[in-house]
C-alpha cells in the first residue's frame, strides 16, 4: 500500500479549494456562496496543517507555525461567520431574498 | 559750516514729514510749514554762498559691505551745486509764496504744500548728493513729488492719466540710468562722484563699455529732461496746478538732467560717440519742440514745449563739450521760464482758467503788471539783445558752431521759432482786442493783476531775467572758475584730466543771434497782429508730429499682441491642457473604472480570483 505523502493532501485540500471557487461562481443562494467561501477557508487550513506534520525541523518536531497559523484563521472565520449572517439576515428582512441576481442595485 | 547742507537738505523733509503726518488739518498751519522750510533752506544757501566757494563735503557710512560696495549718505557742494541751491531754493521760495495766492481756494491747499516740501526735499537731494547712489535715490524721488504734484487734481481724469505718463516714462529713462550706474559701479567698483573720477582709468581703458555707460546715463537724463523720445510727458504734467509747472517742469527738476550730465561730464568727455549721440538727441529735440510750439494754442502747453526746446539747447551745449555753457543757460532759463510760467498763472488766475490765448486779447491793459514781467521774460527768452537769454544761448550757439555746421544751423533755427512762437503768445494774448465770445462789447471781468504775493515773485523774477546774465550778478554765484567755463569747451587730455580752453571767438555766431531773434520776433509780429484766430494751420506740427499717436498705436498694438498670446496661453495651455486636462484624465479614468462595478456578486468573485491567478503567475514568474 502506498504512503500518503504530502502531494495527495495538496491534492485534496486543492480539490476542496477548488470546489468552494466553483461554488461560490455558479451558485446563485447567497448562503451557499457563504458556505464555500468557509469550505475555500478550510481547504487553505487543511494544507496548512499538511505543510506542517511534514515540514520537520532538525529537533524531530514538526513546525508549529502553521498550525498557528491555522487557529488564526479559524478564529477569523469565526468572526466573519458571525458578520456575514448577520448582514446576510439583515439583507433578507430588507430585501425578501437570498438570490444574488436580485442584488443588483450597486452597479452603474 | 558742514550743518549747512543738512540743513538745506532736511528742512524741507521735516516740513513735508510734519504736514502730510500731522499738520494736514490745517491749512494755514500747512502752508506755515512749507514756507517756513524752503525760506529756512534759501537763508541757508545764502549763507553757504556768503561763506565762501570752498568744496564743503561731509558723509555718513549707509551701508558697508567691504571696499567692494561702500555706500555713504554724503552732501558735497562745489560751485556746480552752488549754482543749482541758489536756483532751486530760491525760485522754490518765490513760487511758495505765489502758490499761496493761486492755491489759496484749492481743497488740498495742505497736501499741495506738503507734496511741494516733498519735492524741495528730493531736489535738492539730486543737487547735494556726492554719489552715483544718492543722486539715483532722489532722482527716483523727484519723480514720485512730481506725480503727486501733476495728479494734485486727481479727480480730473487727464491730470490722473497725465501724473501716470509722466511717471512711466520716467521710469523707461530711469532703468537706463540704473544700468549705467551699475556699469560704472562694475567698471570701476566706486559710486562717489571723486572717487570714480579717480578711477577713470578703468574705463577709459574700454572705449566700448564707457561708451555703453555713457550712453546708459545719458538715458536717465533723456527721461529727466524730456529729450525726444521721451519728451511726450512734459507737455501732459501742465494738467498739474501752474506754480508746479513753474517750478518742476521749467525751472528746476526737468533741469536735473542737464546737471547730471555737467557733474558727470568728466565720464562722458572720453567717448566722442556719446557726445556726438547727446548733442544729436540735444538738437533734435530742441527743433521738433520749437516747430510743435508754433501750432499749439494753450498758454501753457506752448510754455512747456519752449521748455523742451530749451532744454534742448542745453542737452546738445553739453554734446559739444560745453557743460559750462549748459550750466549757465539752466541759470538763467530758471528765471525766465519760471516767470514766464508764473505769468501765465497770474493770466489763468485772473482769467478764471481760461488757457486758450485765442480767448485771451488785449490782456495789456487790464493786467499790466503782468504784462510787463512776461513780455521781459519773453524777451529774455527769445534772446533779446542784453537780457539773460541772449548770453546764455549765444554761449550754447558758439560751441554748437565749434562742433559743426549739422549742429549749428537746427539750433539757430530754433532760436528763430523760439522769437516766432513766443511773439505769436505775447502778440495774440496781450496785444489786440479783449476776446468776447459775441464778438462784440466788453466782458464784465477780462482779467486783474493779482495780490502782492502774485505781483511781488514776478517782478523779482522779472529783475533776475534781466541781470541774471551779466558777469556781476552771475560771477559770485558760480565762483570764477566755473563761470569762466560757460564760454569754454571741455576737452579730455591724452593724461586723463578735464581741461578747458577758451571757446573761439567767433564775431558771426552773435550777429547771427540777434538775427534770429528779430526774424523771428517781427516775423510773428507781421503774421499775427489784429488777427482773431489763427491764421497758419500746420495740422502735423499742431498734432506734436503724431508721435504720442505713435507711441499709442505702437504701445497698443504690442499689448494687443501680447495680450492675444497670453489669451491663447491661458485658453488652451493654462485652461485646456492643465486645468481641464487633469480634470479630463481624473473623470475618463473614473469612467472606465466605473465599468467594473458589474453588480454581480459573481462577476466581483470572478475578477477577484483572476487577480490572485495573475499575481501568482507574476511572482512565480
Amino acid at each position: 500500500m502506498q504512503t500518503l505523502t504530502l502531494n495527495h493532501y495538496l491534492l485534496a485540500s486543492g480539490l476542496l479549494f477548488s470546489l468552494g471557487f466553483a461554488g461560490v461562481m455558479l451558485r446563485r443562494n447567497i448562503i451557499t456562496i457563504f458556505m464555500c467561501l468557509e469550505l475555500m477557508l478550510n481547504a487553505a487550513n487543511l494544507s496548512l496543517v499538511a505543510f506542517s506534520r511534514f515540514h520537520v525541523g532538525t529537533d524531530g518536531l514538526p513546525n508549529y507555525n502553521a498550525q498557528v497559523l491555522v487557529f488564526f484563521i479559524i478564529t477569523v472565520a469565526a468572526a466573519e461567520v458571525a458578520v456575514g449572517l448577520a448582514v446576510i439576515v439583515a439583507l433578507y428582512r430588507a430585501r425578501q431574498t437570498t438570490h444574488v441576481e436580485d442584488l443588483q442595485s450597486l452597479k452603474f | 559750516m558742514e550743518f549747512l547742507p543738512w540743513l538745506i537738505l532736511l528742512s524741507p523733509l521735516a516740513s513735508a514729514a510734519c504736514i502730510l503726518l500731522f499738520a494736514h488739518r490745517s491749512k494755514a498751519l500747512s502752508v506755515t510749514l512749507s514756507l517756513a522750510a524752503v525760506l529756512t533752506a534759501f537763508g541757508a544757501t545764502v549763507a553757504l554762498l556768503a561763506a565762501g566757494s570752498q568744496t564743503v563735503a561731509s558723509s555718513v557710512t549707509w551701508i558697508n559691505l567691504g571696499p567692494a560696495l561702500h555706500l555713504t549718505i554724503g552732501l558735497k557742494v562745489d560751485a556746480l551745486t552752488r549754482v543749482m541751491l541758489l536756483v532751486v531754493t530760491g525760485i522754490g521760495a518765490l513760487v511758495h509764496i505765489y502758490s499761496t495766492v493761486y492755491m489759496a481756494e484749492d481743497e488740498g491747499k495742505s497736501r499741495f504744500f506738503g507734496s511741494l516740501s516733498l519735492f524741495m526735499f528730493s531736489m535738492l537731494g539730486i543737487v547735494l548728493a556726492d554719489s552715483l547712489t544718492m543722486i539715483f535715490i532722489f532722482w527716483e524721488l523727484v519723480g514720485v513729488s512730481s506725480f503727486l504734484l501733476i495728479g494734485h487734481w486727481f479727480t480730473k481724469e487727464s491730470a490722473a492719466k497725465a501724473a501716470n505718463k509722466a511717471f512711466l516714462t520716467n521710469r523707461i529713462g530711469d532703468f537706463g540710468f540704473m544700468s549705467g550706474i551699475l556699469l560704472v559701479w562694475a567698471a570701476t567698483g566706486a559710486v562717489g562722484f571723486d572717487a570714480v573720477q579717480q578711477n577713470m582709468a578703468k574705463l577709459t581703458a574700454n572705449p566700448a563699455l564707457l561708451t555703453l555707460a555713457a550712453l546708459c546715463l545719458f538715458c536717465g537724463a533723456v527721461g529727466k529732461s524730456a529729450q525726444v523720445p521721451l519728451h511726450v510727458w512734459l507737455p501732459d504734467a501742465m494738467e498739474g496746478p501752474t506754480p508746479v509747472s513753474a517750478l518742476i517742469h521749467a525751472a528746476t527738476m526737468v533741469a536735473a538732467g542737464v546737471y547730471m550730465l555737467a557733474r558727470l561730464f568728466f565720464l562722458f568727455a572720453p567717448s566722442p560717440d556719446a557726445l556726438t549721440v547727446i548733442a544729436a538727441i540735444g538738437v533734435v529735440t530742441a527743433l521738433l519742440a520749437a516747430l510743435m510750439a508754433t501750432q499749439q494754442d494753450d498758454i501753457k502747453r506752448i510754455l512747456a514745449y519752449s521748455t523742451l526746446s530749451q532744454l534742448g539747447f542745453m542737452v546738445a551745449a553739453i554734446g559739444c563739450q560745453a557743460p559750462g555753457s549748459a550750466m549757465f543757460h539752466l541759470f538763467t532759463h530758471a528765471f525766465f521760464k519760471a516767470l514766464l510760467f508764473l505769468g501765465a498763472g497770474a493770466v489763468i488766475h485772473g482769467l478764471h482758467h481760461e488757457q486758450n490765448i485765442w480767448k485771451m486779447g488785449g490782456l495789456r491793459k487790464t493786467m499790466p503788471k503782468t504784462f510787463l514781467t512776461f513780455a521781459i521774460g519773453t524777451l529774455a527768452l527769445t534772446g533779446a539783445p542784453f537780457l539773460a537769454g541772449f548770453f546764455s544761448k549765444d554761449a550754447i550757439l558758439l560751441a554748437a558752431y565749434n562742433k559743426g555746421p549739422l549742429f549749428f544751423f537746427p539750433l539757430l533755427l530754433s532760436a528763430v521759432l523760439t522769437a516766432f512762437y513766443m511773439t505769436r503768445l505775447v502778440v495774440v494774448a496781450f496785444f489786440g482786442e479783449a476776446y468776447h465770445p459775441t464778438g462784440h462789447g466788453h466782458s464784465k471781468d477780462h482779467g486783474h493783476d493779482g495780490p502782492a504775493a502774485m505781483t511781488v515773485p514776478l517782478l523779482i523774477l522779472a529783475a533776475l531775467s534781466v541781470i541774471a546774465g551779466y558777469g556781476f550778478f552771475a560771477e559770485p554765484i558760480f565762483g570764477h572758475d566755473l563761470f569762466h567755463t560757460a564760454h569754454s569747451l571741455a576737452t579730455f587730455s591724452a593724461a586723463g584730466v578735464l581741461e578747458y580752453v577758451d571757446a573761439p571767438h567767433v564775431a558771426l555766431v552773435p550777429m547771427l543771434a540777434v538775427g534770429a531773434f528779430v526774424l523771428g520776433t517781427l516775423g510773428a509780429w507781421m503774421l499775427y497782429s489784429g488777427k482773431a484766430k489763427d491764421p497758419v494751420r500746420i495740422p502735423l506740427f499742431a498734432n506734436r508730429f503724431y508721435i504720442d499717436e505713435a507711441y499709442a498705436a505702437l504701445i497698443a498694438g504690442s499689448q494687443e499682441m501680447l495680450a492675444s498670446v497670453s489669451d491663447w496661453v491661458d485658453r488652451y495651455l493654462i485652461d485646456g491642457v492643465l486645468v481641464r486636462g487633469i480634470a479630463g484624465l481624473t473623470w475618463g479614468t473614473g469612467y472606465a473604472l466605473r465599468l467594473l462595478q458589474l453588480g454581480n456578486i459573481q462577476g466581483y468573485a470572478f475578477i477577484f480570483g483572476a487577480g490572485v491567478v495573475v499575481l501568482l503567475f507574476l511572482l512565480n514568474k
